[in-house]
């Protein structure tokens, strides 16, 4: 890597022969601990300059890719390269890639100077550009002029940044951040989430960023996936993996979701018909149903802010799906209101309303008539095993 | 209801414990200077006779109070064998306490960092840690000798030396060990990250970070070296140290210079200890 250059004030741009080169590919990497495969056949290839998000439950094997990425782990089996090398099993040392652990990991018998300078020593730059760099990377994390402060009398908040700027300094090819987050108060987090998501676009480094945090991956992601048992269960844009997610561990884990079981009954042409348990039929764009479901049992899902509730006698548009049911429980939450909609069968539907002022609040113990958009509509493959309800409560 | 109710109890046991802890505010400083007092006490005596005046001939310690003087700080280096046995043992302590800080800081490591099937023998070697510190060490003198005469090895600074290392191994590894316990593996992962090989990162990272334990288990090891006598008087040969002089010249009479190098002896040691407690409150 050249240091005259900085990347810092020169954002890099994707390749402009098409589509961007590859940086980080994963081939089927297999990681098992006592014969228990934490990581699973895992195939990714991440992007240049993409920041890219690790998403799951804990023991879904995220932070597990992430060290192997990192060099800490070595895969039991499979292939990591970056930037077109391969670098399964390279030292951690000699892989151009720095981390902000989960515990900052700061050297507290350091100074934040020496601690953001570590990685710059090693690579014997000069002085006077270490002084330099350090400067700006202190001015780029918003502390500047913080070197001679001590490590231990530093904020949750600051260390973060700090931890941080230790990374970005030496301009990796890649920045690892392992749940960087979870030590920060919710008000201290979401702001440094919308800072961090700036500081990314204007380094222009490849983020492998890990959270079970589903809310901040969707805040900062360009693309992620959601892993579980070691496996990647859905992949894509957060709009694309929440609008239409693929199994129903990601429909229930990346935000909520309503899952109705039911049957494929008929593909015509755009829309699929699925008959309910309950007797109702619902349509699904074909385009957002699992293929070759026909006959078989599948769950269909809604989010809860795509539902509109009106009274029993309401008109339907012929493009919308809708549901008769009975308010159980109403909740006015300030920006809006939460309803549960107990249906016939006994299945609670949530739905939730935003306060835009409308005077139609149905109080609980009325019939509404719930409806929503076809297209807004998709349909899952049940989760076989019941297991997962412990992993979910995170 | 339950708030009333448990705050009720609160006040019942406030009003019985009262009394005992009035009590417990004189108790307790009382008791901690008795004891103080008792360990104190006999280096009190040393240092005070250490400026007694000597009336008779024979230039022995005699407990009588003849008058204070520094006769004896002016002639430390009077007797020629008391001093240069008081700088083998000074030369016998640092020597073993360099080998041992780095035997045993190595094993300390080893121990809190690996585990069978990669370490075998983890669980060995810490049982002879413990029987180490926990053996008479009459037992372990008697046979050092025997084995050093079993292999025809001559006694002098070699063997105080192996005898020395030996014994304080187990007590820095100990000490270090203890400090490693609570060591943040993601620190040196982190160096790692940041391009430093595992031996820069040891240097680097791991070794002033547990710095306050090794400084510990240095210090232990010097102040085991330096009054030993049991094991060396087995193994030392023509080479006297400290201690084994001042217990030959004890039978005879005790020279007042040996209270000298006892009192300086015992200030060393309370100035290092005093520097070694500021380091680590500072550390942490």
């Amino acid at each position: 890597m050249t240091t005259s250059v900085n990347p810092i004030d020169s954002p890099r741009t994707t390749s402009s022969e098409g589509a961007p080169r590859a940086n980080v590919r994963l081939e089927h990497v297999t990681k098992k601990f006592d014969d228990v495969a934490a990581v699973d056949d895992l195939n990714l290839d991440i992007d240049e300059g993409e920041f890219f998000s690790l998403l799951g439950p804990s023991g879904c094997g995220k932070t597990t890719t992430l060290r192997m990425v990192g060099g800490f782990e070595e895969p039991t089996s499979g292939k990591i390269m970056l930037g077109g090398r391969d670098v399964t099993y390279m030292a951690p040392y000699h892989r151009d890639i720095n981390t902000v652990f989960q515990s900052y990991a700061l050297f507290p018998h350091l100074d934040v100077f020496d601690n953001i300078a570590f990685g710059l020593h090693r690579k014997k730059v000069a002085k006077a550009e270490i002084r330099q760099r350090v400067g700006r990377i202190l001015e780029i994390v918003d502390l500047p002029g913080f070197e001679k402060r001590r490590v231990n009398q530093l904020s949750g908040g600051q260390q973060q940044r700090i931890a941080l700027a230790r990374a970005l300094v030496n301009e990796p090819t890649l920045l690892l951040l392992d749940e960087p987050m979870s030590a920060l108060d919710a008000k201290l987090r979401h702001q440094m989430q919308i800072e961090l998501k700036s500081i990314q676009s204007r380094v222009g480094i490849t983020f492998l960023y890990v959270t079970h945090d589903q809310e901040e991956a969707m805040t900062m992601s360009d693309r992620l996936v959601v892993m579980r048992h070691g496996k990647i269960e859905g992949i894509g844009s957060p709009k694309d993996v929440y609008d239409s997610p693929s199994t129903e561990f990601v429909a229930t884990f990346l935000g909520a979701s309503n899952l109705l079981a039911g049957e494929v009954a008929s593909r015509d042409g755009e829309l699929t018909s699925i008959l309910l348990t309950t007797g109702s039929t619902l349509f699904v764009p074909t385009s957002r149903l699992p293929v070759d479901l026909k006959g078989k049992a599948v769950k269909v899902g809604v989010r809860p802010e795509k539902i509109s509730i009106a009274p029993v006698g309401a008109t339907v548009a012929s493009n919308r799906n809708s549901l008769r049911g009975r308010v159980r429980v109403s909740t006015f939450t300030g920006v809006g209101n939460q309803y549960l909609v107990e249906m016939p069968s006994g299945t609670d539907i949530t739905v939730y309303a935003q306060n835009i002022g409308e005077e139609l609040a149905p109080r609980s113990g009325e019939e509404v008539l719930l409806s929503w958009p076809v297209e807004h509509t998709f349909a899952v493959t049940p989760m076989e095993s019941g297991s997962d309800s412990e992993e979910l409560e995170i | 209801m339950s708030t009333l109710s448990s705050s009720g109890t609160s006040l019942a046991t406030e009003k019985e414990q009262r009394r005992p802890r009035h009590l417990g505010r004189f108790l307790l400083p009382t008791y901690s200077w008795l004891v103080i007092a008792y360990l104190v006490f006999p280096i009190a005596v040393m240092i005070v006779y250490s400026f007694n005046r000597v009336i008779s001939g024979l230039q022995l310690v005699s407990f009588a109070w003849n008058g204070f003087t520094f006769q004896w700080y002016r002639q430390w280096s009077n007797i020629p064998g008391l001093t240069s046995a008081f700088w083998l043992t000074l030369r016998l302590a640092i020597v073993s306490t360099i080998i041992a800080t780095i035997i045993g800081t190595l094993l300390a490591i080893a121990l809190v960092r690996y585990r069978p099937p990669k370490f075998r023998g983890k669980g060995a070697i810490e049982q002879i840690l413990f029987l180490n510190i926990a053996a008479p060490e009459i037992v372990m003198g008697a046979s050092l000798l025997g084995l050093f005469v079993t292999f025809n090895v001559a006694r002098g600074f070699l063997t105080l030396v192996l005898a020395h290392v030996m014994f304080s191994i187990a007590y820095v590894t100990v000490t270090v060990r203890a400090r490693l316990s609570g060591f943040d593996l993601s620190l040196e992962e982190a160096s790692y990250d940041l391009g430093a090989n595992p031996f820069s990162t040891f240097r680097l990272v791991t070794l002033p970070l547990i710095m306050p334990g090794v400084l510990a288990g240095a210090l232990m090891a010097f102040a085991l070296s330096i009054d030993d006598f049991v094991t060396s008087n087995f193994v030392s040969g023509s080479s006297v140290p400290f201690p084994v002089w001042v217990y030959g010249a004890s039978r005879v009479g005790t020279p007042p210079q040996v209270f000298v190098f006892g009192t300086v002896i015992f200030t060393v040691g309370i100035v290092f200890a005093i520097l070694s407690l500021g380091l680590s409150r500072k550390k942490d």
